[in-house]
């Protein structure tokens, strides 16, 4: 079984998200890039399927060439080889110009299965992997909790506003991994020795964003000090009527 | 020359998502601004029976696909269903609810007529006759202004952030649509039992952190809930230690939420947390620890253990209510 898995490497979910002063970009510097935690279960679960199933498991990156460390945590992980795709502008970019550039690399591949991550939390645009299923032509499960694979087909369970929907369907297919769907492994040192010498196939690319122009960027305008209401049980009953009277929202 | 507004209004069992409603407002404000039709597309098994929820909401047509075989989502099928529309109304703007099913249908029908997209906006205004749209990115720990340059314009908007309003009483022309070709459908839907409202949807959520202790004691949180009404949430603390389930958890590898009242109980905000409830309109947080960085975000705040405090509101709001 092939297996690809679109990784993107983000800003730490701990990061506090500076503008640069030109207004249309986010400072880099002192940020630590970690990977996606969506990305991570997809991960995980294409290992899982590559133990079962057989095969090999083949990350696929676009980013800065500093993203490389990232991939290399995958591949100690126990995926096996990696493509990056090198292009420092990618992190807000817009996801049409994302999921043509990588399904452009993965039709020079061969693969049954791909998975990403239900969205990266950078960008927060939860669109590549349904565009890049549709470039691609097969069929796409998003925000799955949990996967059935067999050699020909997966059942997947994706969570829906009060509860699960179960969606079966051929291979080749790509599968998008909401969290619960496993619990990502730590790599081994063994693996982190061995992922020094696995593939890694470096291409530049250059991204545009034709169809989403990014304005400003801004930082959400500062929360008014709230205030303390009192301390301990006997302040309870002052917060009700607070939110009842004043508030007016219970 | 594509004009006019198309919306997205989502069914699920024969239930109108009620939030479909607040797109279909904020269509009818961009339609009076760019012009054209204000339109509305459903999908289900039996859409025409929802087509009277919107006669109060001054459309000008309704796009209808109706057939058993569409009681489940199956999202290939439902967008190419709604991808035909589109090709009918010409509409210079498709809005769809940032919901599982409108996050999986808009990049699919985003992709099929190559147009651009933006996810979750939580605010949109038109200048110059272009529309631009506010979206939080990084969980919203920043907020982007982005322009939409395709001829179509996809906007998926965040519910509970739009307002929901009447207008006008007109009885809109009905289009059939095709109800196209079996692809991948759901084949079962599991429901969670319970009668609370969904996190995202939710006007008020009472959230639980690792002050509560540990998974026997969120009873005392879920009361709280229960008496106003609200969703339970969690921090990712509590969903890492298997506490509580991933599905309630809030913040930047959660959900983002913007109820109208946050109650965090022993959750001391974590920058990932804040990121994701710190646009809710008040936000109150009941934590022993003054220093706790929640309170920096909090509209109101109590000093004190959650396990006196959380029965002590309990009382109050139920006395209030009686």
């Amino acid at each position: 079984m092939n297996i690809v898995v679109c990784m993107k490497s983000v800003p730490s979910s701990e990061t506090k998200v500076k503008v640069n002063s030109d207004g249309v970009s986010i400072e880099q510097t002192d940020v630590v890039y970690e990977i996606n935690p969506y990305d991570e279960f997809a991960i995980e679960e294409a290992i899982r399927a590559k133990e079962a199933h057989g095969g090999k498991v083949t990350i696929l990156t676009l980013g800065p060439l500093t993203a490389s460390q990232n991939i290399r945590k995958a591949l100690a992980m126990g995926a096996d080889e990696a493509t990056h795709l090198i292009c420092e502008n990618a992190e807000l970019a817009d996801s049409s110009a994302v999921a043509e550039l990588l399904s452009s690399a993965i039709k020079e591949m061969e693969f049954d299965v791909i998975f990403c991550g239900k969205k990266a939390i950078d960008c927060d645009n939860h669109q590549v992997p349904n565009r890049l299923a549709q470039l691609l032509g097969i069929p796409a499960v998003t925000a799955i909790s949990s996967l059935e694979l067999t050699a020909e087909s997966g059942s997947a369970k994706r969570d829906i506003e009060g509860g699960t929907e179960l969606v079966t369907v051929n291979l080749p297919a790509l599968f998008s991994a909401e969290k619960g769907l496993n619990e990502p492994r730590y790599a081994s040192l063994p693996g982190i020795m061995a992922a020094k010498k696995k593939p890694l196939e470096e291409r530049q690319v250059s991204i545009s964003n034709e169809k989403l122009s990014i304005l400003s960027i801004e930082l959400p305008p500062p929360i008014p000090g709230g205030r303390i209401v009192g301390e301990g049980p006997e302040a309870a009953g002052e917060l009700v009527r607070i939110l009842r009277e004043e508030a007016k929202i219970i | 020359m594509s004009q006019g507004v198309l919306i997205f209004a989502e069914q699920r069992e024969e239930v109108l998502k009620i939030t479909s409603l607040e797109a279909v407002t904020l269509g009818r404000e961009l339609k009076n601004q760019i012009g054209g039709d204000l339109s509305v597309a459903i999908i289900g098994a039996k859409s025409s029976n929802l087509s009277s929820e919107f006669k109060q909401y001054g459309i000008d047509k309704l796009y209808i696909a109706e057939s058993e075989e569409l009681n489940y989502y199956d999202g290939e099928r439902y967008s190419d269903i709604l991808t035909e529309a589109i090709l009918k109304a010409q509409p210079s703007v498709l809005i769809v609810i940032a919901s599982a099913m409108g996050k999986d249908i808009a990049p699919r029908v985003a992709s099929s007529l190559d147009a651009g997209l933006a996810m979750d906006c939580t605010g949109v205004e038109v200048i110059d006759g272009k529309i631009i749209v506010t979206r939080p990115v990084y969980a919203g720990k920043a907020l982007v202004k982005v322009r939409i340059d395709s001829d179509l314009q996809i906007l998926v908007i965040r519910p509970n952030v739009f307002p929901q309003e009447t207008e006008g009483n007109t009885d809109p022309e009905v289009v059939t649509l095709q109800i196209g070709e079996k692809k991948n459908p759901v084949s079962e839907v599991q429901h969670i039992k319970g009668e609370r409202p969904e996190l995202t949807e939710a006007s008020i959520i009472v959230s639980g952190g690792r002050g509560v202790g540990g998974p026997e004691n969120f009873h005392v949180t879920e009361e709280l809930a229960d008496v106003l009404g609200a969703a339970v949430g969690a921090s990712r603390a509590v969903v890492d230690a298997g506490w509580r389930p991933h599905s309630e958890q809030v913040g930047q590898t959660g959900k983002t939420v913007s109820p109208n009242l946050y109650i965090a109980c022993g959750i001391s905000g974590a920058i990932q947390h804040l990121a994701g409830m710190s646009s809710s309109k008040v936000i109150v947080a009941i934590n022993k620890d003054p220093e706790a960085p929640i309170f920096k975000v909090a509209t109101y705040g109590i000093v004190g253990d959650l396990f006196e405090v959380v029965p002590k509101m309990v009382e109050a709001i139920k006395e209030l209510k009686s």
